[in-house]
């Protein structure tokens, strides 16, 4: 039986220092994400009410990692 | 994380384990024909799981995002249906490719394997479909050795997977397998930041999912369910595997020379 990766949508709330953003998940947590290795090579700008793909760590459901901004 | 191998009395425990789950698949396939329903095949592999003292590791499982846990046995999933298909009245009709996902603890521990199959006469494109995600089963078992990183082996899946045109699902992946059915790490079925090195003993269920169409899925409303977003057909194959220093070995397999 396959696992989950667990990716859910949220909203970008605040950019905090070192590439590190709180984000609101379309179920209302809210959690800290930094963005994925390949978003930064890409040089692709995150800001404040962006909406992006989040997937969450296994481990601390609190943490995450940006993997896609919308649009 | 914590990645442990396993000592020779728990590999011998598995391989109990993974020897009903070959079990239970082999008679799935066997009685998977028009007109039989998801339920049916589920009453049996109980039926066949309890002979050989052994039960189901799906039932009860809680979904991994919160909501109802699995009310089925096993997962029977058809066409465009990928994983996590709760059996149920369909019947299973002539031209369906059927995959089946039989996960069991024996003794405490635990083995987890999947087969995708058709009924009756399906496009050579289905064929092709399933061929090419059960040959994906095969590069693990040459190329997964102790001392190669995960994703060198995951690479070839990919490779293997998008030069026939095919794609590989991402939101799901496999695991390590032990005592627990989803254990550290996660093996994805591409390349991923999710890397680790294989060691000897290690015991991972690996389990490529590949859409014919595009890669994206999505979870219907039963909750557990997951759909190709194209509604166009995919298949899943699973084995759990022993690493050793020359290459895997699937557990989850019946013996060669009683096959025939």
């Amino acid at each position: 039986m396959p696992k989950d990766v667990i990716r859910v949508e949220g909203k970008v709330l605040e950019a905090l220092p070192n590439a590190v953003f709180r984000v609101e998940l379309e179920n209302g947590h809210r959690v800290m994400a930094h963005v994925s290795g390949r978003m930064r090579m890409n040089f692709i700008r995150i800001l404040p009410g962006d909406q992006v793909t989040v997937e969450l760590s296994p481990y601390d459901l609190a943490k995450g990692r940006i993997v896609y901004r919308a649009g | 994380m914590t990645i442990r191998a396993k000592n020779p009395e728990e590999i011998e425990k598995m391989r109990a384990a993974g020897r009903v789950v070959a079990e239970v698949l082999a008679r799935l396939q066997e009685i998977g024909r028009p007109g039989v329903t998801t339920a049916e095949l589920d009453a049996e592999a109980v039926r066949v799981m309890t002979e050989r003292g052994a039960r189901s590791l799906f039932r009860g499982q809680p979904h991994p995002r919160g909501g109802r846990k699995y009310p089925g046995n096993i997962c029977v999933s058809l066409n465009e249906e990928l994983v996590h298909g709760i059996p149920g009245p369909r019947k299973i009709a002539e031209g369906d490719i059927v995959s089946v996902d039989v996960g069991v603890e024996k003794d405490g521990w635990c083995g987890d394997a999947a087969r995708t199959f058709a009924v009756g006469r399906v496009p050579e494109r289905v064929q092709q479909l399933l061929a090419k995600t059960a040959e994906a089963l095969e590069i693990v078992v040459r190329e997964a050795r102790a001392g190669v990183f995960w994703s060198a082996v995951a690479g070839q899946i990919e490779n293997l997977v998008n030069r026939a045109g095919f794609s590989v699902v991402t939101d799901y992946v496999g695991h390590g397998i032990g005592r627990e059915m989803w254990e550290e790490p996660r093996v994805p079925n591409y390349v991923s930041r999710d890397d680790f090195v294989l060691i000897e003993n290690m015991t991972l269920a690996v389990e490529p999912m590949v859409n014919m169409g595009r890669r994206q899925v999505r979870e219907t409303d039963d909750g557990w369910t997951v759909v190709t977003a194209d509604s166009k057909p995919s298949a899943h194959f699973e084995d759990t595997f022993l690493i050793h220093r020359d290459g895997a070995e699937p557990l989850t397999r019946l013996p060669q020379a009683t096959e025939g």
